[in-house]
């Protein structure tokens, strides 16, 4: 079975002005979501309390509110998830009670109004770790991107490695842009995920460029257009076949994962989705448009080798 | 062209039989058990313990299921649950406080895939339940403390060498001390000096070194006065001291809790984190944690009539004295200086007055600890001293016993507990050490146990089914070649398992998350091979080339892309915490499993179906369709 039955050559670089426009306005469209909206931070990296609880019966989410207001915690935001038996609550940060006190301070009172409640889950993080953790975060998404950066500029050359990063920050940027569009909550696990992506959507850049090299090295007359889209024609199958098999697990995660797995999830789809387009629609045009061409990366390889594989 | 030499199936056939051995511990599944622990950090546990244990537990009618003894532990394990709490309070009748009774699971993996080591993987809190607490040392707290010391022993100093001196306090981090003569300042800076040590600043045997203390000397109306400021290094060293100490309390506090298997260790350099896997009672925990709970003595003031007190209670205590209020919220003025504090006792209990049957603790001071309250009490007797015990924001004067007579032999009696369970508590926080200067919790992570459970499943359902429909999609598509693809995508899972047992790193559910997804990503490299045996047939060249070139030209890229998602990995394991450390380490490690056996499992498969024979017609590897313009 062979699904795509792709006999010439997609002329993707003819459509490059248009997703020019695309990539360009999505990008927009995502810094604007995330400027106005701003990301909903979880804990993680804001500070504050997430207890998960379950109730032996359906839970009375206004008798919990109720509750908590009795203790002084009104800002408290209760809620049902998964079942109606799981409640989440959330609880910003106070100066005047530790974190330590307050999530025993909590249980304690919704176990005085009904004892058949069970702690499944409490994350509580104070405002400095917060803030700590947002900047190793933050860390850690430069230095991959100079890791990967510094890489391809050793086995490519820096016009591929730049188009690569700037390819995988609009997938990034589009995962936040969807965060900060629905405000689903971007925690630790997401930020994993977002990096996760990072190292998923270069991969596939790299794919695409392997090909477009050894292209220049086989297709000596063709124009640099012809070339780059051949590559992608060529490895589209691959392409296609890769990202279904990480999509399927995905889904997966997405049925099977719970509460915790969701967003990591959510946030992986949105990465392997964009990221097809991305590598494709983003990588090779900035790359054509930097001035690759057959003399600027063909040349590092030894003329001899390259012979050989022509025949 | 497509055949291994029989070495190379020699190396595939041991890495499966490492991956096997080392996989199958994670299915025997657990049994209760008991662990039993000196309470004492460093002792020893000794054979004839597990000898007398047993012997108990038989007279009981309890049969354990096995024994294991080990330096510093013996384990226990047994049929029920039941049967293991029954053991741990026989255990602990029988044993008596020097030894701690923790509830455990044990796997049950046969003896001798223990001996090698193979081990199931070792899960995190996330999927055992249990709590995570990050703790933070009061850094202004730690050089308050020193310094209280520091001017203590040298207002005793002082006296000892009968210097004058007639102001001494402390006044933003700087001790001052006002002299009538000038020779005394550099008497008493020689006294300061002989308190700290200096440190080299190039390296050991340097000749330049730092002082522990800077001084600034000034001169005014005839007062000559003395500042002694400590050196930022003199700082650090007191912040990692206190740590240490804490520490070492914090791991016997823990100990006291009875938390089989904690993880009790620093990060950065004033926090310290501490993992106690099963624990369910948090309240409990963070009680006995996070108590500060220091034991100080210190005198109370010749004068407290009510004028002074009334003074006190709006700010104006006199010099060098401080107002405290005892339990019944009576306030009493107290001497500033420190005579003793926690650090100098030895052990501490509960007990019962003889006289008067109130609850009492009673404590044993170490040696130098008892000489100063030897001294301390001879010289004043008739005078009241107080008792305080300091805790995180308050402190309260428990007792403030008139001296009657001298005390020696360093054990005190402490009255004035509210009742038995109280002079309990404090005996546990006093005995298990106090903390040298607070900690605070800055991050609590608590799973219950269902939610752990919950979590496992989570995981492994999404391993499962993943791997399952990946399983049909590669066979559909790729026919025998996408089955081969999915025996080294199995062979890469089982290498996961096995390298994630062997090196006990701890997984955790985004790490599940991770075996999942690298599943998928790993997936890459074998359609990538396959692919380019297509692109090879469909420029015609014969099956047995195209499976050649197919691999070596899949080689590159395959490279090329597992190493930037490397680079990715190991930038989540460097500045990623908590989570995303599980994460990353799952991910890092499968995609260097994923490399082996994507590339030399698979290929070992299809070199043992195709490369034996001489001419191959076609290959299953699904439909090719013909390009037209290449």
């Amino acid at each position: 079975m062979e699904i795509f039955r792709v006999k010439k050559d997609i002329p993707f670089m003819r459509f490059r002005r248009i997703s020019a426009i695309i990539s360009i306005s999505i990008f927009v469209l995502a810094i604007s979501f995330l400027s106005l909206k701003g990301l909903n931070l979880g804990v993680d990296f804001t500070g504050g309390t997430i207890m998960e609880v379950k109730y032996a019966k359906q839970a009375n989410i206004q008798s919990i509110r109720d509750t908590l207001a009795t203790i002084n915690l009104q800002d408290a935001q209760v809620q049902n998830f998964g079942t109606a038996r799981d409640v989440l609550i959330r609880l910003p940060l106070r100066s005047d009670l530790s974190i330590a006190d307050l999530s025993e301070k909590v249980l304690a009172s919704l176990k005085e109004k009904n004892d058949a409640v069970e702690i499944m889950r409490v994350e509580s993080v104070g405002a400095q770790i917060g803030e700590e953790l947002y900047e190793d975060g933050a860390l850690a998404i430069l230095f991959v991107c100079l890791g990967i950066v510094l890489y391809l500029s050793f086995r490519f050359e820096w016009r591929f490695a730049i188009a690569a990063i700037v390819a995988n920050l609009h997938d990034v940027i589009i995962i936040l842009g969807f965060f900060a569009f629905f405000q689903w909550e971007f925690n630790l696990t997401v930020l994993a995920a977002v990096l996760a992506v990072l190292g998923y959507s270069v991969n596939e850049s790299v794919v695409v460029f392997d090909r477009v090299r050894e292209n220049f090295r086989r297709m000596r007359k063709s124009k640099v257009e012809e070339v780059i889209n051949n590559a992608i024609t060529r490895t589209m199958s691959r392409t296609i076949m890769t990202h279904l098999s990480t999509q399927t697990v995905v889904i997966s995660m997405l049925i099977f994962g719970g509460e915790i797995l969701n967003n990591f999830a959510l946030a992986l789809t949105i990465g392997i989705l964009f990221g097809i387009y991305s590598s494709i629609m983003v990588g090779c045009p900035l790359a054509m448009w930097l001035g690759t061409n057959q003399s600027n990366l063909a040349r590092t390889e030894d003329p001899k080798k390259t012979e050989q594989e022509i025949i | 062209m497509n055949q291994f030499s029989s070495w190379k199936y020699v190396v595939i056939a041991l890495t499966i039989i490492f991956g096997v051995t080392y996989t199958i511990p994670n299915f025997f599944g657990e049994s209760p058990a008991i662990q039993i622990m000196p309470a004492k950090s460093g002792g020893k546990v000794e054979i004839t313990t597990l000898q007398v244990i047993e012997n108990e537990l038989k007279i009981a009618g309890i049969d354990p299921v096995g024994a294991i003894a080990e330096k510093d532990n013996i384990k226990l394990k047994f049929q029920t649950a039941e049967e293991q709490i029954a053991a741990k309070s026989i255990s602990e009748n029988v044993l008596g406080s020097d030894f701690v009774v923790a509830l455990n699971l044990i796997s049950n993996s046969p003896q001798w895939l223990s001996s090698l080591g193979a081990l199931p993987m070792y899960l995190g809190l996330d999927l055992r339940g249990g709590v995570h607490f990050l703790m933070e040392l009061d850094l202004s707290k730690v050089s308050e403390r020193k310094n209280d010391g520091l001017l203590s022993d040298l207002r005793r100093a002082m006296r000892e060498d009968k210097i004058q001196y007639y102001d001494s306090q402390i006044n933003g981090g700087v001790i001052q001390v006002k002299f009538k003569q000038e020779d005394d300042l550099d008497k008493v800076k020689d006294i300061v000096r002989g308190m700290g040590t200096g440190r080299s600043i190039f390296g050991a045997g340097s000749a330049k070194e730092t002082e522990a203390f800077s001084f600034l000397e000034t001169e005014n109306n005839g007062e000559f006065i003395l500042q002694i400021r400590q050196s930022q290094y003199a700082d650090e060293d007191t912040v990692s001291f206190a740590l240490k100490q804490n520490l070492e309390t914090l791991h016997n506090r823990v100990n006291e809790l009875g938390v089989a298997e904690p993880i009790i260790q620093q990060q950065g350099k004033d926090r310290i984190v501490i993992q106690l896997p099963g624990v369910q009672d948090t309240a409990k925990a963070k009680e006995i944690l996070g108590r500060t709970a220091i034991l100080e003595m210190k005198m109370l003031s010749d004068d407290q009539s009510p004028e002074l007190i009334e003074r006190a209670e709006n700010g104006q205590a006199p010099p060098g004295t401080q107002l405290y209020r005892d339990r019944d919220g009576a306030p009493m003025l107290i001497k500033k200086e420190i005579i003793l504090t926690g650090e100098k006792i030895i052990n501490a209990g509960p007990g019962v007055d003889q006289m008067t049957g109130q609850s009492i603790v009673s404590i044993t001071l170490d040696g130098s600890g008892a000489n100063i309250f030897k001294q301390i009490t001879r010289e004043n007797v008739g005078k009241r001293m107080a008792l305080i015990l300091v805790e995180k924001n308050s402190a309260e004067v428990i007792t403030s016993p008139v001296i009657k007579s001298e005390i020696g032999g360093g054990r005190v009696q402490i009255t004035g507990m509210e009742n038995a369970q109280e002079a309990t508590d404090i005996a546990l926080l006093l005995r298990a050490g106090s903390l040298a200067a607070p900690m605070e919790i800055v991050e609590e992570r608590t799973v219950g146990p269902s939610m752990g459970k919950e979590n496992i499943a989570r995981g492994v359902n999404s391993t499962i089914w993943g791997f399952v429909a990946i399983m049909i999609l590669m066979s559909l598509y790729y026919m025998t070649f996408g089955l081969v693809s999915v025996v080294a995508l199995s062979a890469n899972l089982l290498f996961l398992v096995a390298l994630l047992s062997a090196i006990q790193a701890t997984l955790t559910l985004p790490g599940l998350a991770a075996i999942a997804l690298t599943l998928g990503m790993a997936i890459d490299a074998n359609v990538l091979i396959n692919e380019r045996i297509r692109d090879e047939i469909r420029n015609g060249n014969t099956p047995q080339a195209s499976i050649h070139m197919g691999y070596e030209k899949a080689w590159g890229t395959i490279l090329d892309s597992n190493i930037t998602t490397l680079i990715a990995g190991l930038a989540l394991f460097m500045f990623g915490s908590g989570p995303i450390k599980g994460f990353a380490v799952v991910h890092v490690l499968g995609i260097l499993t994923s490399m082996y056996s994507a590339i030399w499992v698979s290929r070992s498969i299809i070199n043992y179906i195709y490369g034996r024979k001489r001419k191959i017609e076609s290959l299953s590897i699904g439909e090719i369709y013909k390009i037209e313009n290449n």
